[in-house]
């Protein structure tokens, strides 16, 4: 097991830890547990199970029934892209569009394959005064465009690479 | 610290009141989500380094020894989110809009130092010169009435002493101390408040049938998983008045006999979710969430819980069974959450904003309240108002206001796609999110309540209202709504789950132009089976923005299935871009704006557009100065 590995396995039991082994808060759990991997690893989802005393399919059905959990690794950056009714009608499709066509990517095939940038739409993050939306990472972008959402892809993709 | 049980709200108060009294001004920068996004802590960190630089004194903690001489603070949303950031300036209550840090200086010096105003950044009603300095004067507060938002927006949310100074908790005393279970519920009840969240349930009702039920535990639960695309009433709240939830939280435990609760909010809101957990520890820390509260024998524990971003939990019973840790999938009623709830045991679920509004029932007692409002629907409600207005953002109305008060006076005017004001434009209302419905011109001077929506077909729902111009297409938002309840479908009912991915394949035909005269025919046979095959709300209401949209705008529909033209140019299948030669000046700019290369032609010759690449995003066709390029 490597050094990062071992580290996290220990974060992964002081979750469990912390929380009494209490199936009822399954959804507590993988939330902090996402935090310490980014994903919900399939092994760990099984030892989770194991260790709450309930089935590895209740924990794989609770990790797929919610949006905010993800089964495969996401990418550095994660572009959430605004699709709600504020956002729809001003025009966020054409953003995404744009987007996906820039990265190479669409619904289904949704991070980069060099691990970069993870394109997802969201129902409403809530900031409908600044439609369209865009947020990536933690960072709020109001009254996008296309153009400009892509300006913000190739600054990043600059900083990537001088980081190289 | 404050031992607990003997909590003193007026010692707390009075302390708050004399520091509050010892400043000379204040400085209260709205930190909602809109301003934080627009750069709002940029601005404060400019205020404390200008301060610095001029030895002016400017303090973020109020209550520290030597307090500044102004007072830097922070506020959930003010509402006015399209104007953002905001920054006003007590006393005076000047309101800055469109704050940069670059502008911080120019404050300080004229208005802070000097009490003059800094005119470029007061606002201006659109298209008129008079300064509007402070909210008084500005049309958008100025029809509002701020009740459950009143303190939103000016009390510091992270501090629970400013809102003990402001009066609250008194109302939980009063309740803890000196009313019994059974009063309490009547009070409510014959406020005559009803559920916020969308039914519009009479909360006191929902209130005295778990009272009614007899068990060793009970449950109160606040239901802040505010989903609605286009809707952040619930989130303004959290983030902006936390301790008004968790009051109204302690009222309805003790009218229903319940000593333990959860505050369920949203994922998606993390700023929400780090204000209420820091309201509840405050609130413990002073003794007044806990064993004996107020020295009585009442004992209230509250959790915060996260949501993980599943639409469906807004409904109770699928929010119960997340709570419980599983999958958030709605069950059978009866029984009722207030016979058997979480873990079986009876539970009231309030939504944030009833919630809140209860303390200022308590307060002012039912006979107050119902002065507010409609007959049949008393108080307030918050609407978020968004989409082709002037001015975004989040309003509070009594019921009974019209849409034309709310749309063309509160919110501005309608605005065409280049954010012009032009009231012609309007074409429809979008009321009560992915439940509710479209309303029209012919309803803008309708009173608005939960009857009068309902004998409509649309809903009050959470209170998004989200306005569309003639540019909209009413088929394709029928379809957007369609593709969200969609993906938000549990999955349980067949119907649910089958029938709307079916209605959205039809839609869909008739977007592209594959519909013929059965597509209409079948889709209203599936809406019928849908709304009577599903076990929640979510499934009952699906079809509405669609049957909605097709009796509102049955010629639209038709166009687009007989003669396979969308009216609005929206949908890409049913037209094609082109550049009329004789008007193109060969400008280029379009060719540069377009995302795919898809436009070609020398400087100053006539640009085509290479039908085959281009993916019909309209980019160019807004950038065209010149009017040259057509939708056909």
């Amino acid at each position: 097991m490597s050094t990062q590995a071992a580290l996290n396995f220990n974060n992964l039991c002081e979750i469990l830890e912390k929380h009494n082994n209490d199936p009822a808060k399954l959804i507590t759990i993988l939330q902090e547990i996402q935090e310490v991997y980014r994903y919900l690893p399939e092994d760990i989802m099984t030892f989770v199970a194991t260790s709450l005393g309930i089935s590895p399919a209740k924990v794989y059905g609770v990790a797929t029934f919610y949006s905010h959990f993800a089964l495969k690794p996401k990418g550095k950056y994660v572009i959430k892209l605004c699709d709600g009714t504020a956002c729809h009608v001003k025009k966020s499709t054409a953003i995404l569009e744009a987007l996906q066509t820039r990265l190479g990517l669409n619904e289904k095939n949704n991070t980069s394959s060099d691990g970069i940038f993870t394109i997802e739409t969201v129902s409403c993050l809530g900031a409908c005064g600044l439609a369209p939306v865009v947020m990536i990472n933690e960072e709020v972008h109001g009254a996008m465009t296309p153009e400009l959402a892509l300006k913000e892809i190739d600054k990043i993709i600059q900083q990537e690479e001088n980081k190289q | 610290m404050i031992t607990l049980n003997k909590i003193d709200l007026d010692q707390i108060s009075l302390a708050y009141n004399s520091s509050l009294e010892k400043i000379s001004g204040r400085i209260i920068l709205c930190a909602g989500t809109a301003c934080v996004a627009n750069g709002a802590y940029k601005i404060r960190d400019r205020f404390l380094e200008v301060a610095r630089a001029k030895e002016l004194s400017i303090s973020m903690e109020i209550q520290k020894e030597n307090s500044g001489d102004y007072y830097l603070s922070k506020s959930g949303c003010q509402g006015f989110c399209q104007m953002g950031p905001l920054v006003t300036i007590l006393p005076a209550n000047i309101l800055y809009t469109r704050v940069k840090p670059e502008d911080v200086e120019e404050i300080i010096d004229k208005t802070i130092i000097k009490g003059e105003l800094v005119e470029r950044l007061v606002y201006k009603a659109p298209g008129k010169e008079t300064l509007c300095p402070t909210p008084k004067e500005i049309d958008f507060y100025k029809k509002q009435r701020r009740f459950v938002l009143k303190d939103c927006g000016i009390v510091d949310p992270e501090d629970i002493q400013e809102y003990i100074s402001r009066g609250g908790y008194k109302n939980a005393e009063k309740v803890l101390k000196k009313m019994e279970p059974e009063e309490v519920c009547q009070e409510i009840l014959e406020a005559g408040l009803r559920g916020r969240g969308g039914g519009g349930f009479p909360t006191g009702r929902k209130w005295a049938l778990t009272l009614k039920e007899k068990s060793n535990k009970k449950y109160v639960i606040c239901n802040g998983d505010e989903g609605d695309p286009g809707a952040f009433m619930d989130r303004s709240v959290m983030e902006g008045n936390p301790h008004s939830v968790i009051e109204g939280m302690i009222i309805a435990a003790k009218a229903i006999g319940a000593d333990e609760g959860y505050v369920y909010v949203r994922a998606e809101y993390p700023l929400a979710v780090a204000r209420m957990k820091k309201a509840v520890n405050d609130a413990e820390s002073l003794g007044l969430l806990g064993n004996g509260i107020f020295n009585s024998d009442f004992n209230f524990k509250l959790h915060v819980m996260e949501g993980a971003g599943a639409f469906v939990c807004g409904e109770e019973t699928a929010l119960i069974s997340s709570i419980e840790g599983k999958r958030g999938m709605p069950s059978p009623k009866p029984p009722y959450p207030a016979q058997k709830g979480l873990w079986g045991k009876p539970t009231v679920i309030n939504n944030v904003e009833t919630l809140a509004t209860i303390p200022l029932i308590m307060n002012m007692g039912h006979a107050e309240f119902r002065k507010i409002g409609t007959e049949n629907s008393p108080g307030t409600k918050t609407f978020a108002v968004t989409g082709h207005v002037a001015n975004t953002g989040l309003i509070e109305v009594p019921f009974g206001t019209t849409l034309r008060e709310i749309i063309m006076e509160i919110a501005g005017g309608v605005t065409d796609n280049n954010g012009n004001i032009d009231n012609s434009k309007f074409k429809a209302v979008q009321i009560g999110g992915p439940s509710g419905g479209c309303l029209t011109a012919e309803h803008l001077d309708m009173p608005l309540d939960f009857d009068s929506l309902k004998s409509v077909g649309a809903m009050v729902g959470s209170g998004g209202l989200v306005v569309m111009n003639e540019d909209t297409c009413m088929v394709k938002i029928a379809a957007y709504f369609m593709q969200f309840t969609q993906n938000e479908s549990c999955g349980k009912c067949v119907l649910c789950r089958e029938g709307t991915k079916q209605m959205l394949n039809l839609l869909n035909d008739i977007t592209k132009g594959k519909a013929d005269h059965n597509t209409l025919i079948l889709l209203d046979e599936l809406a019928e089976a849908v709304k009577a095959g599903s076990l929640c709300a979510l499934g009952k209401t699906a079809p509405s923005p669609v049957l909605s949209t097709i009796s509102q705008f049955k010629e639209e529909y038709r166009a687009h299935v007989e003669d396979k033209k969308c009216p609005s140019g929206n949908c890409k299948d049913l037209l094609e871009y082109k550049i009329v030669p004789e008007l193109c000046k060969g400008c280029r700019l379009c060719a540069k704006k377009c995302p795919s290369g898809a436009i070609t032609g020398n400087l100053k010759e006539a640009h085509i557009i290479n039908t085959e690449i281009c993916t019909k995003c309209g980019i160019c066709f807004d950038t065209c100065k010149f009017k040259a390029i057509v939708k056909e």
